[in-house]
């Protein structure tokens, strides 16, 4: 026999893992009959709407991002129609109404309205919901044993300023004028004498910045007090450690947007000149404002925010690529020690970076020396996690499972991404390069087939947890491949675009230009074509995630699937059922006795050690895998 | 406890929500609201910062002294002062088991944050009459935009302490150390809200 450790209950001795089954099974007799007589003090709307349930929560988060990533898409499909046919009539455009697109023609100003309002919907109401408030407020109590976050109530109201404010952005399109249209940047003194819908998106933003606070606050509070007994830092999975810096993040940077907000709406209604300089003329008429103010005091409040923003976008996908790596190549990461202390490092630096998107506004060269060193250190940090989760691939046995496909596809896509940024940090190589597609493309290949892909890994990976049911791997597969090669055929010819010096925000993709003509003709009809083709990727996802999503509401859970399906360490896996218990999680809160990724450790009959695993295994008898022990283990 | 048996059920326990955590040292609350003041801080930071690059850059700055009471804000820097001792005393008070002396700290916290508001009103009104408005300088601009958003900071103040005061001292009943941990926080709240005060104070009226 190997060592099991037995404990009391009442008067009498039992094995603890026995007693741990029969009190599990009275847990679930007693919930069976209370939701028989007394379950309903939870109405409704207690539960599904204004729920305190972190999982719910963060499945409110989930699908409502979700459906403002579709949406932001949308927006960028309509752009990419008009940039690869310039000028031509589309059916689709006639849903923009007569005033945006009369006749199916896109007017340059709603080209605009779409633009801004695109990297709006995509950044603050897409990825960051859904990377922070979707898969953080899930996984993280789970991950680190809490029965919820530390304030429940907040969380909820968190999500409750959140959706005010995607609505309140939705909403703008219908102010007069039409929505915001001075970018996702909003730079004064464009956005402070634009039309109405500015001042709504102002609004907005007051709203999601609330909500972020609210959330990054809780996360804090959470992951530093309820933490299990025996988790300590170093044993936290990646996942925690990068939840919590950008929880840091969100909290410090997000303040001056808010400041910044305040100003800009001071300005627009109560004809304060914070952000316009003296003298201005707008259409032939000079401005009556006292003047004064400083259109650059946005740029920086704006950018020490939105620079943090940028890690706060990648941090999670990160998180989550490694869990996925971990346990995909049944190996513990490699470096998790410097990959932990490179994050908290890249948490810090980001706060002294900001001004590389400044370079060009005559700041001096002195500062932009500064901020040019500062932006090449950051860069070493990412190198690093980038790196370790490369050499975690060395000699694993991967499984290429759907979420494996996407994990593995960010490391050399963000690669990319961060490669493509060192031109954009060095200020001499950055006056050629600034607000050209060169840019548009180094971002986006590092939030879309970067955080996103990861994102796409993290549901395939968790959806089994929330749903009980695992997500179809074939139609994964279809999803996966098909969006992987639409995706770099719209993101890579930007870099040629932009190396030739096509601006961004160009109504017709840089054909009135005698230097952009040619290679926009030459790229943007493919570009847009890949982007309908990544358009046509996402209905196998919608119809995978909806008939499961469905069918796990209905109760009908996958037989078989176990608690653990894919074998895992961590504690959201190993500690508790899918989906986990509504009240609390855990029927009894663990205890950590161990780091997050022990994958086969030499001498273990199973390939994986759970974190709250409280004894070594016993070796195997006569070496090799027992498989129906291993199984065993898994349906616990 | 009547009030708390119905919902009692729904309400997860959550650990530290009262006791610190041995650990850390700190219960949940107190942490929570550390942490916001150190978003709050960013906030004024930006604020403060915007205005020292709005006045380098200006080829002539309004002296505060000028146009502004001086007197009045000097007297409202006191009143906020007393306030925050005030709002000590009411905390020691609840830690000592005494809910009545607890209560008139409280209250006499309140009035002196509603002192502090009328007397800002008055201010304001005066600017008002003046035609000095927000619109009017850069100076006036900043001016009106952080001691309002300092004003909604002392109102948001008030209205937890009238909470307090008020329907949520029912805790008190079965849970007096919860009680005493709310106050703290919100006293930690308070003193940061004079703290912003006292930089407001001589940055806007005497320098």
């Amino acid at each position: 026999m190997g060592l099991r450790r037995q404990i009391r209950v009442g008067s009498q001795w039992m094995y603890a893992d026995e007693a741990h089954r029969a009190l599990r099974e009275a847990l679930r007799v007693m919930d069976d009959e209370h939701g028989e007589h007394g379950g309903h003090h939870q109405s409704w709307i207690r539960r599904y709407v204004f729920s305190t349930d972190h999982k719910w929560i963060g499945i409110q988060y989930g699908f409502t991002a979700l459906c403002f990533l579709l949406l932001g898409f949308c927006l960028m499909i309509l752009m990419r129609l008009q940039l690869g046919w310039p000028g031509q009539p589309f059916g689709v455009m006639k849903l923009l109404g007569a005033t945006r697109a009369p006749g199916g023609i896109l007017l340059p100003e709603a080209y605009n309205q779409l633009g801004a309002m695109h990297g709006t919907i995509m950044i603050f109401l897409g990825i960051v919901p859904l990377a922070v408030g979707a898969f953080g407020n899930y996984l993280v109590p789970l991950q680190i044993g809490a029965p919820d976050m530390a304030f429940p109530k907040l969380n909820m109201a968190s999500y409750w300023c959140y959706l005010p404010g995607g609505l309140i952005m939705l909403a703008s399109f219908l102010a007069p004028g039409g929505t915001a249209q001075s970018g996702w940047t909003s730079y004064p003194p464009l956005s402070v004498i634009a039309s109405q819908g500015q001042t709504w998106w102002l609004i907005g933003m007051v709203f999601l910045i609330t909500s972020s606070l609210l959330g990054s606050v809780n996360f804090i509070v959470t992951i530093v007090q309820l933490r299990a007994k025996g988790l300590s830092y170093m044993r936290f999975p990646f996942f925690v450690h990068a939840q919590f810096v950008t929880s840091f993040l969100l909290l410090l940077a997000f303040p001056p947007l808010e400041a910044a907000a305040v100003l800009q709406l001071m300005d627009r209604v109560a004809g304060t000149s914070f952000f316009l300089p003296s003298g201005l003329v707008v259409s032939g008429q000079v401005l009556t404002n006292a003047g004064g103010g400083n259109p650059l005091l946005w740029q920086h409040l704006f950018w020490f925010l939105a620079h943090p923003e940028v890690y706060v976008l990648i941090l999670p996908a990160m998180g989550i690529v490694a869990e996925i790596i971990a346990n995909g190549t049944r190996k513990p990461l490699w470096g998790y020690k410097s990959m932990v202390f490179a994050t908290v490092f890249l948490g810090f630096m980001s706060f002294v970076v900001w001004a590389h998107h400044m370079f060009l506004t005559g700041m001096g060269t002195t500062i932009s020396a500064f901020f040019q060193t500062t932006t090449m250190i950051i860069s070493i940090p990412s190198v690093i996690i980038l790196s370790s989760l490369f050499i975690s691939l060395w000699g694993g046995s991967i499984r290429f499972t759907t979420p494996m496909l996407f994990a593995l596809a960010f490391l050399p896509m963000f690669g990319i991404g961060g490669l493509t940024g060192l031109p954009l940090g060095l200020a001499a190589a950055d006056i050629h390069l600034h607000d050209t597609y060169y840019v548009i493309g180094h971002f986006h290949y590092v939030v879309a087939p970067g955080t996103i892909f990861a994102m796409f890994a993290g549901i395939y990976y968790w959806f089994p947890k929330a749903t009980g049911r695992k997500l179809n791997e074939f139609w994964g597969r279809v999803h996966f491949w098909i969006s992987f090669v639409c995706i770099n055929g719209i993101f890579f010819p930007m870099f040629a675009q932009g190396l030739a010096g096509v601006s961004r925000r160009l109504y017709d993709g840089g054909m009135q230009y005698q230097h952009a003509k040619q290679i926009a003709a030459q790229t943007n009809p493919f570009m847009s074509i890949c982007a309908i083709g990544l358009l046509a990727a996402q209905v196998p996802f919608i119809f995978n995630f909806f008939y499961n999503a469905i069918a796990a509401a209905f109760g009908h859970r996958d037989e078989g699937l176990g608690s653990n399906p894919w074998g895992a360490t961590t504690m959201e896996w190993a500690a508790t059922t899918s989906p986990p218990l509504a009240h609390g999680n855990f029927e009894v809160l663990p205890v950590v006795y161990r780091g997050p990724y022990e994958y086969s450790v030499p001498g273990s009959e199973v390939d994986f050690i759970p974190q709250h695993q409280p004894t070594a295994i016993e070796p195997a008898p006569r070496g090799g895998l027992l498989p129906e022990k291993a199984v065993a283990m898994r349906e616990n | 406890m009547d009030a708390h048996a119905s919902v009692g059920h729904a309400e997860l326990e959550i650990p530290y929500n009262v006791h610190p955590r041995p650990d850390t040292g700190v219960y949940n609350a107190k942490l929570g609201i550390w942490l916001f003041l150190a978003s709050e801080v960013m906030l004024f930071g930006a604020l403060f910062s915007s205005l020292i690059l709005l006045r380098t850059g200006a080829d002539s700055w309004p002296r505060g002294y000028d146009m502004l009471n001086v007197p009045l804000a000097t007297f409202n820097t006191f009143i906020l002062i007393l306030s925050s001792v005030t709002v000590v005393m009411a905390w020691s008070h609840l830690r000592l088991g005494n809910l009545l002396k607890g209560r008139i700290y409280i209250s006499v916290t309140i009035l002196c944050a509603l002192i502090f508001l009328v007397n800002k009103g008055f201010e304001y009104s005066h600017e008002f009459r003046e035609g000095r408005f927000p619109k009017t300088n850069n100076f006036l601009a900043i001016y009106f935009t952080m001691t309002g958003l300092h004003g909604l900071h002392i109102l948001g103040g008030v209205i937890v302490f009238l909470y307090f005061l008020g329907p949520g001292a029912k805790m008190w009943a079965h849970d007096p150390e919860r009680y005493t941990n709310r106050i703290e926080v919100v006293g930690l709240y308070w003193h940061f809200v004079d703290l912003v005060w006292i930089f407001l104070f001589p940055i806007l009226y005497l320098m």
